[in-house]
C-alpha cells in the first residue's frame, strides 16, 4: 500500500534527519534508488524547486516527493509522516524544558548555547551571502575575477542593509517583496 | 482572536515569506513571535534553535512546536505546526502537478537572485542584533568563533559545537565566571 510506505519512509526520514531540511537529501537519494516514486534527476529539480519556493526545505522536498509518488494524498501523507517524529519529541522536550527552566544548570549550559548558536546562524549568513553575491562557477571556468563578482547584487545587497539599518521596525517581508521585484525588474 | 487561530495564521505567514529554510526563518520569527506577539523571547528562540539542531527534523518545523506548545500545550503546538507547513504544502503541490518547470521559468529565477539578496541581509542583520545582546563577554566571543570556525572549516556536524557549548556553559556555572 503506497500510502502506508510513504508514511512509513518519510517518518524514518523525519526521524533520523538530524540538523535540518538539508539533511534530508541523502535519504531522498536512498528513496530514489529503492522506489519508482522519483528517479535521481528528478530530485535535483526538487531540490531546485524546494529552495527557491516558500517554507522549510525539508517539507518542500517531502511534499514535491509525495505528490510525485501518489498525488495529492501522497504529498499530505509524506508531509504528515516526516514532521511527526519532530512535533511528538519536541512536544516532550517542551514540557521537560518548562520544569527546568529556572534550573541553575540548565541555563548554565544555555547561557553557553546562545553565543554558538549565534555562530551557527553566522554561517548560514555566510553561505547565503556567497551564493547570492558571488559567482563561483563562472569564476571557476575563466579564472577572471570580475566574473566572481555580481556587482548588480552587491548594490542591492548595500541598499536593503542601509534600509534595514536605518527602519529597524520594517517588517522582513517588505525586504523580501522588495528584493523580488528589483529581481524580475532587472533580471538579476 | 482566538489564540489557535492566531498561531495557526501567524506560523502560516512566517511559512509563506521565508525561503531558504530554517535559519532564513529567523528574521521572521524574531518579527513575529517577540515584536508583533509576546510568544518568545530572542533569547529563547536561540534556545529553540539549539535544541532544534540536535534532535531530528526540520529547525523550522522544531520551532514551531515548541512556540505552540508554550503557548497552548499539544493543540497549540498542532496549530502552530501545520500552520508553518501549510504554504508549502499547497505550494508544492501546485509546482509538483502543474508547474514541473518552476524553478526554470526566468521569472522566477530573477525573483529568487534578487530574495537570495534580501535573505543575507536579513540573517546578517539577525547575527548583528544577537551578537549585541548574547556575546558579550570573552568566553561568549571564543565559544562564537569557534562553532563560526568549524562550521566554516571543518564542516562538522552542528551538534558538536551546541553540545560543547552547554558544557562550557556548565563549566564556567561552576567556577563562577560569567558569560
Amino acid at each position: 500500500m503506497i500510502y502506508w510506505q510513504l508514511f512509513y519512509e518519510f517518518f524514518k526520514i523525519g526521524l533520523f534527519a538530524v540538523g535540518g531540511g538539508l539533511a534530508t537529501i541523502p535519504f531522498l537519494q536512498e528513496l530514489a534508488e529503492k522506489y519508482p516514486w522519483f528517479d535521481t534527476a528528478m530530485l535535483s529539480n526538487m531540490i531546485a524547486v524546494g529552495e527557491s519556493t516558500p517554507g522549510p526545505i525539508g517539507v518542500n522536498m517531502a511534499t514535491y516527493a509525495g505528490v510525485m509518488a501518489a498525488g495529492i494524498p501522497g504529498g499530505m501523507i509524506a508531509t504528515f509522516g516526516l514532521i511527526l517524529p519532530s512535533y511528538l519529541s519536541i512536544l516532550l522536550i517542551a514540557r521537560a524544558l518548562e520544569k527546568f527552566r529556572e534550573n541553575r544548570w540548565v541555563n548554565a549550559a544555555f547561557m553557553g548555547v546562545r553565543p554558538a548558536v549565534t555562530g551557527l546562524i553566522a554561517v548560514a549568513g555566510v553561505s547565503m551571502l556567497r551564493v547570492s553575491l558571488l559567482n563561483e562557477t563562472a569564476f571557476a571556468a575563466s579564472g577572471a575575477w570580475e566574473s566572481l563578482f555580481l556587482w548588480r547584487e552587491w548594490i542591492l545587497f548595500a541598499v536593503l542593509f542601509a534600509v534595514m539599518w536605518k527602519w529597524k521596525k520594517l517588517h522582513p517581508i517588505v525586504i523580501i517583496a522588495a528584493a523580488a521585484v528589483v529581481g524580475i525588474v532587472f533580471g538579476l | 482572536m482566538n489564540i489557535y487561530l492566531d498561531l495557526f495564521l501567524t506560523f502560516a505567514k512566517i511559512g509563506t515569506f521565508t525561503f531558504g529554510g530554517g535559519y532564513a526563518m529567523l528574521p521572521m520569527f524574531q518579527k513575529e513571535l517577540c515584536e508583533r506577539h509576546d510568544w518568545a523571547t530572542k533569547e529563547e528562540i536561540l534556545d529553540y534553535y539549539a535544541v532544534a539542531q540536535c534532535t531530528p527534523g526540520v529547525i523550522a518545523v522544531n520551532t514551531a512546536t515548541f512556540v505552540g506548545a508554550k503557548q497552548k500545550g499539544a493543540l497549540g503546538a498542532a496549530c502552530a505546526t501545520i500552520g508553518v507547513v501549510f504554504p508549502a504544502v499547497i505550494i508544492i503541490t501546485i509546482i509538483a502537478l502543474v508547474l514541473k518547470n518552476f524553478a526554470d521559468i526566468p521569472a522566477v529565477q530573477h525573483a529568487f537572485n534578487g530574495i537570495r539578496v534580501a535573505v543575507a541581509v536579513l540573517i546578517l542583520n539577525a547575527v548583528i542584533r544577537l551578537w549585541k545582546s548574547n556575546v558579550k563577554t570573552v568566553w561568549a566571543r571564543l565559544i562564537f568563533a569557534a562553532s563560526l570556525l568549524l562550521l566554516l572549516f571543518v564542516r562538522l556536524s552542528p551538534v558538536y559545537p551546541i553540545l560543547g557549548a552547554a558544557a562550557i556553559g556548565i563549566v564556567c556555572e561552576l567556577r563562577g565566571k560569567k558569560i
